[in-house]
């Protein structure tokens, strides 16, 4: 017995007496001799919560996490503000525990909160259906390609290098069970290369993927390049940044199919990496091929409002090998502190959060590139993150910068080869002005310290 | 449809779809027991004019809420006409499998191949 | 509609969000403009002309918005979730405490991992902990939920194949297999076979031998199965699909039954996933977040996904460090963003340390007994009107047909599922696994008290001596729920995903 299971010796002798066995032993006879376990499971004995809570905590004082240092570090996830409420909400029972809604009449919160999520990604992307998530941003990408390879069946995707490296890399070990190809299309003074992709535009071309914001921060054109890839009856396939997109035109006004893209940006925690969500939504003549959960609003037999899931017929549990995909478990937990989120920031907040980063990554931009040692690696338009160009070991800045309390972004190097100098710079509405310049100040000095001590190294 | 019918002047495939052949077009649809089993129908994906089908080979899906089916062609062809009118009203294919509810009409290819279909009475015969 | 009778919750008429507020309420307030404004940063072509139409609410209005919506929502800490294949045990609290500490929750993916060793130090001891528990040395984290963990497998299976220079091109999965797993094996690129069962539910050996050839890359099975019955002749099959050349691969979704009796590394399997939603505890907030990580034998292991957590020897007498190597040439790639739902990892974690080997192992003996013993009485109760559909016991999950209750009553499956639910209990899964006609999967878990199990049988008795007097009650069940019985047919046709702004 533990503290979470609770068969007492009355318990157990009534219950084996019910079943008709003498013990719980011979409950599992029907395991063969040949590959039953005889030896305990090699692992160390159970501890109190007490002792489990105070493992947890020395593990955790091991990292070093955004409470403990000024981050502008982005690529891909960042250090938003997330609301108490959204921790409220998301803690609930009636939220937390239970399952994927297959029974309506009693899971009318959960259906509810996923048509409300639906209708608000919707409005950020601009397009009239969403499903209510994926697991996260890069496999959502992966999804979209399936989901061109379901609807128009060509063997090449081509992608442009603004794609998140994991996305295109995620993308390519995808591709492998669609049978289809992925080419890259190259980035060109920051945005991707418009020349570049009309040379490899053909009629064998499923789809276009581009990134919105690109990795390096640019704002893409996207509506030029969706034009050039419908003319060759290609896909386009944007993964966007959600909370850019207050200020920044919706995918669906630019001629984008399917939009999709990482969701933890509202409401969600860092957590190392995850569990977030990714979100999917597409043009109306996609909408019974889309993957995952989707809710519908319906009446009941005494004509109440409610909901359901619908087109269930898209899914494993009826399709099995002709679904749109092999999801079961989504993200419901994370997408209901999505749209939580998103009801906190409002109408106007989404507009005032984009306005405030934008405002701020502008004026980083201009005081950190204004250092000795430090450059624009593109400068084209951005809005909460931006790639410079250090005359130093970008390690060993930033190295330096860690041990003043600040981390400083991401080494670009780490992804990009030919931006091997390159720093990545992301700005939240956490990072206030005294952050930028306490940044600009240790950034200067690292800079300044590494470029005296290889000098003085090359002489 | 309440009853089961299944209409003497058409000709069955055992995979529970008909044809009605008039000349060299033949319409094709599910039967009485197809539809019962599938349950209320929410959703008919045709094929294009201009396709061919093949005998014994499906060449479309109709879908319930909870379950999705393969329409089966009884016999080969190019498809000629294509019922529009279930994109609105796939009902119909519940209530008129053999008349409203009718799926494509096809062009044949070889009308030899309906000797290899049933009667009505050899294919309720099935059923059982 | 009949607003005068019904509950409260019947009479309260669905609201969105969007339904809510009014123009000009907030909640956030914004952080004030600290540096200089700029003018055309973006230019106007690229900007967004109108705002998107999100709630303009007050944080109360938000508050009591959601706050009533959970409570037309049914969950497992109210009442008794019987869902079979879903394995709804209890959720610790404990859980949700350290996984909010900030230095996991707070702590950037991309951070240095010299400065991320408690996060990487837990997941090595996590991929140990799980190793051991499959009987398979290697594991990754990485997959995001039970059919990412498959979709892992598979691909893992076709990149083994083709560094032997091979292209092979089916999968084999029984009938009775879940619906992720064909789906899975499309998604891979591969045809799915069928392999039928014999009558005792197991996997029909001849049919497998037959259909085992040069072609076929993988068989993928869930031991015990889905019709909660362990598989007599798994080493045979192992055997079996081993002399072809192909690997085997278990869904790790009936874990709960075996833990401290058997390992599917040492029946044969080659690839294991794990759900960290089931076994393991992870909540399952509704539809997700989950994990599925795999845990692969030597000859799989060159291929797993990329980065792997790795532990480097101490050197100078210090500690070990951990860290991701991404040098894996052989590695199928990335199946996600960064390195897999940590937060899941650290409840997972949490889990195994509080339970021990002597508590995981009285997980599988409860949830053993519990299945038993509800089998038993319910056999003893309505065992006429909902037989066991195979065998004489189970493991941790049993199927019950609802085949004579319909033939004899004229009550569905569906039906009693519906008027369980005015019991205040949530119904077990129906109509799945396929092979059985209106099936009933039921999962008690190893968390429930004798007493609940007593209540189910109860209700499930009262149901059927309900349906013999008066079998509409069922059929028009529930009555008591915040809504009853909705018009699926109808959103399926003209589906409404969204709320019209």
């Amino acid at each position: 017995m533990s503290g979470y299971t609770g068969v007492t010796r009355a318990d157990l002798e009534h219950m084996l007496a019910a079943i008709g066995v003498d013990s719980v032993e011979e409950l599992f006879d029907s395991i063969p001799a040949g590959v039953r376990l005889r030896r305990p499971i090699d692992l160390p004995p159970g501890q109190p919560e007490q002792d489990v809570y105070a493992e947890l905590r020395r593990l955790a004082e091991r990292n070093v996490s955004a409470e403990e240092e000024i981050t502008f570090l982005g690529a891909g996830m960042y250090d938003h503000y997330v609301p108490s409420i959204v921790d409220m909400l998301m803690s609930r029972s009636e939220f937390l525990t239970p399952y994927t809604p297959y029974q309506p009449e009693v899971s009318q919160g959960g259906l509810q909160v996923m048509f409300e999520y639906q209708t608000a990604i919707s409005e950020l992307t601009g397009l009239p259906v969403s499903n209510a998530s994926v697991y996260e941003g890069p496999s959502a990408v992966g999804a979209a390609a399936y989901l061109a390879k379901l609807t128009n069946k060509r063997p090449r995707l081509l992608v442009s290098r603004g794609v998140h490296p994991h996305s295109r890399e995620t993308l390519r070990t995808l591709a492998v069970g669609y049978g289809t190809t992925v080419q890259e299309i190259a980035l060109d003074d920051g945005v991707t290369d418009r020349d570049a992709l009309r040379d490899e535009l053909d009629d064998d071309v499923g789809a276009v993927v581009l990134q919105q914001p690109n990795f390096l921060g640019a704002v893409e054109d996207v509506a030029s390049i969706a034009t050039a890839a419908h003319e060759d009856g290609a896909l386009v396939i944007c993964s966007a940044d959600p909370l850019t997109l207050g200020v920044l035109e919706a995918p669906g006004n630019q001629g984008v199919d399917v939009c999709v893209g990482e969701g933890q940006s509202l409401g969600n925690r860092l957590d190392f990496g995850g569990p977030s969500f990714g979100f999917f939504a597409a043009t109306d003549a996609h909408l019974r091929r889309m993957p995952g959960r989707i809710a519908g609003e319906t009446t009941d037999v005494d004509g109440r409002r409610g909901f359901v899931l619908t087109l269930q017929t898209r899914e494993q549990h009826i399709r099995r090998e002709r679904a749109t995909s092999n999801i079961c478990t989504s993200q419901a937990l994370n997408a209901l502190g999505g749209v939580v989120y998103l009801s906190w920031l409002g109408r106007q907040g989404i507009v005032e959060i984009g306005e405030l980063m934008l405002q701020r990554t502008h004026y980083a931009r201009e005081t950190l590139s204004e250092l000795d040692g430090v450059h624009k690696l593109h400068d084209r338009p951005v809005v909460r993150e931006f790639a410079l160009r250090l005359d130093a070991p970008v390690q060993r800045v930033l190295d330096r910068c860690a041990a003043a309390g600040i981390n400083a972004g991401y080494a670009l190097g780490r992804s990009y080869e030919e931006y091997d100098d390159g720093l990545l710079v992301a700005i939240t509405e956490q990072r206030t002005r005294a952050d930028i310049d306490r940044l600009a100040a240790v950034l200067g000095e690292a800079v300044t310290a590494e470029r005296r001590t290889s000098a003085k190294v090359a002489v | 449809m309440a009853d089961a019918s299944y209409p003497e002047e058409l000709l069955y495939h055992p995979d529970h779809d008909w044809a009605r052949v008039d000349g060299d077009i033949a319409t094709f649809g599910i039967t009485w027991f197809a539809q019962s089993e599938l349950g209320e129908v929410v959703f008919f994906d045709p094929p294009e004019v201009g396709t061919s089908v093949k005998a014994n080979e499906f060449y479309a899906e109709v879908e319930s809420v909870k379950a999705v089916s393969d329409v089966v062609a009884p016999l080969s062809g190019e498809i000629v006409e294509v019922n529009t009118a279930l994109a609105d009203n796939p009902e119909a294919i519940n209530e008129e499998p053999y008349g409203a509810g009718w799926m494509v009409k096809v062009k044949l290819a070889d009308k030899g191949e309906a000797d290899a279909l049933l009667g009505h009475e050899a294919y309720e015969d099935t059923l059982t | 509609m009949s607003e005068a009778v019904g509950t409260p919750q019947q009479r309260e008429r669905a609201t969105t969000i969007y339904e809510k507020g009014a123009p000009g309420r907030r909640a956030f307030v914004a952080p004030a403009l600290d540096v200089p404004q700029v003018d055309g940063l973006i230019p106007r072509a690229l900007r967004r002309a109108e705002p998107p139409k999100l709630p303009e609410a007050t944080e109360p209005e938000i508050v009591r918005h959601y706050v009533n919506l959970s409570k037309r929502n049914f969950d497992l800490d109210s009442g008794f979730y019987p869902l079979g294949s879903c394995t709804m045990k209890h959720n610790p609290r404990l859980h949700e405490r350290v996984a909010a500490l900030p230095g996991h929750a707070r702590l950037h993916p991309l951070q240095d991992p010299r400065r991320a060793q408690g996060a990487l130090e837990l997941m090595f001891e996590l991929q140990q902990a799980l190793a051991e528990i499959a009987g398979l040395p290697h594991v990754s984290l990485q997959p995001s939920a039970g059919s990412h963990g498959e979709l892992a497998g598979v691909l893992l299976t076709r990149a083994y194949h083709a560094d032997r220079g091979e292209q092979r091109t089916k999968v084999l999965t029984p009938d009775s297999a879940h619906g992720t797993n064909p789906a899975t094996v499309t998604m891979a690129g591969y045809e799915v076979v069928k392999v039928e069962l014999d009558a005792d539910g197991g996997v029909d050996l001849d049919d497998l031998r037959d259909k085992t050839d040069d072609q076929v890359a993988c068989l993928m099975l869930t031991n015990p199965s889905t019709l909660g019955l362990f598989e007599p002749n798994i080493e045979e099959i192992a055997a079996i699909v081993h002399g072809a050349g192909a690997t085997l691969y278990y869904d790790g979704a009936n874990l709960n039954a075996i833990m401290g009796y058997s390992r599917p590394g040492d029946m044969g399997f080659d690839i294991v996933h794990f759900n960290l939603h089931k076994t393991f505890t992870q909540p399952h907030g509704g539809g997700g977040p989950g994990a599925g990580p795999i845990a692969v034998s030597d000859r799989i292991e060159p291929f797993l996904p990329r980065p792997q957590v790795v532990r480097r020897a101490p050197t100078n007498g210090g500690p070990p460090t951990f860290e991701l190597d991404e040098d894996r040439p052989k590695s199928i790639g990335k199946l996600r963003g960064f390195q897999g739902n940590y937060g899941v990892f650290v409840r997972t974690y949490a889990y195994i340390r509080s339970l021990g080997a002597e508590g995981l192992q009285d997980v599988s003996e409860v949830a053993v007994l519990n299945a038993n013993y509800l089998l038993a009485r319910l056999r003893e109760r309505v065992g006429d009107r909902l037989p066991l559909a195979f065998g004489e016991r189970c493991m941790h999950e049993f199927v019950l047909t609802g085949a004579p209750l319909k033939k004899e009553l004229g009550v569905r499956t569906l039906d009693l599922a519906k008027r369980l639910l005015d019991h205040g209990m949530h119904p077990p899964t129906v109509y799945f696994p396929l092979v059985v006609d209106e099936a009933l999967l039921i999962e008690p878990t190893e968390t429930e008290t004798r007493e609940t199990l007593d209540a189910f049988v109860d209700a499930i008795a009262a149901i059927v001596a309900e349906a013999q007097t008066d079998p509409q009650m069922a059929r028009n069940a529930p009555y008591t729920t915040p809504v009853r019985r909705l018009d699926e047919a109808g959103a399926a046709k003209r589906p409404r995903v969204r709320e019209i702004l």
